[in-house]
């Protein structure tokens, strides 16, 4: 069984160091035991908030960078990225349930980190997703 | 697109029906979204397939990046009066496609089978 881990990085805006940190943050996990079902879940978050942040957040700028404030114990994991971009109003995304939006091809990413999350908020302007996600106990998963 | 880009999908044909697999388990890497969505496109802008199954049996992890491909995908299969099922689905990803209300959009059925019976 791995120990509680924390760290704080900053990386370069590119989708390869995206990965590299979701790899690092659902290596923790496993190491801790979390379920499949909290690996999935975390790293379908990740995925889309690292996405959001690199390519909507930064436009895909080299020069800009992305932070990640990571914080895993037996019970809970908690990231917060930050971008450099000039940040957005959450409740500007438009609902891509509903009838007329439900043929865009974009807009599911923060439905799905909601969904999948035990918390989710925008601080900092829109330009920090705060996430966390509780371990699910074994009669949940 | 270069002749030198990995093959992403496996495409076979059982009679006049097409069935895809995708390669990868994670569907997450924006390239790698990009490279299979053209590759997805080509079987309907190019080779003008009728009916396409795309079969998730390996896929483990996807992103709304590769539901943004899928959803484009079906409007490019219903423009050619072409017809799309989605089959072998695990749980995990069964509930991307119900939280985004995706399940209603697309055909999903269980099996590859399932699927080719049911055009």
């Amino acid at each position: 069984m791995g120990s509680p881990v924390e760290f704080d990085l900053t990386i370069s805006n590119d989708t390869v160091a995206g990965q590299s940190v979701q790899e690092r943050i659902v290596g923790h996990m496993e190491e801790l035991g979390y379920s499949s079902k909290d690996l999935f879940g975390v790293r379908l978050a990740l995925e889309e908030a690292l996405i959001n942040a690199i390519k909507h957040g930064n436009r895909m700028n080299p020069q800009k960078k992305v932070r990640v404030e990571c914080s895993i114990t037996e019970q809970r994991l908690r990231v917060a990225i930050t971008d450099e971009g000039e940040g957005f109003k959450p409740e500007d995304v438009p609902d891509p349930t509903t009838d007329e939006n439900l043929e865009r091809p974009c807009g599911r990413g923060i439905m799905l980190m909601k969904a999948f999350l035990s918390l989710i908020e925008f601080q900092n302007g829109g330009r920090t997703v705060v996430m966390e996600r509780s371990r699910t106990s074994e009669e949940e998963s | 697109m270069s002749t030198g880009a990995q093959r992403r999908i496996d495409v076979d044909e059982i009679g006049n029906v097409t069935i895809v697999k995708f390669v990868d388990k994670k569907i997450l890497d924006e390239t790698n979204i990009q490279i299979i969505g053209n590759q997805l496109f080509s079987l309907v802008d190019e080779e003008r397939r009728p009916k396409i199954v795309l079969d998730f049996t390996n896929v483990e992890y996807l992103s709304s990046a590769a539901l943004g491909k899928l959803i484009t995908m079906d409007k490019k299969v219903r423009a050619a009066k072409a017809k799309l099922r989605l089959c072998c689905i695990r749980p995990d990803i069964y509930e991307v496609f119900a939280i985004t209300k995706l399940n209603k959009l697309f055909s999903i059925v269980d099996t590859q089978e399932a699927a080719i019976q049911s055009f």
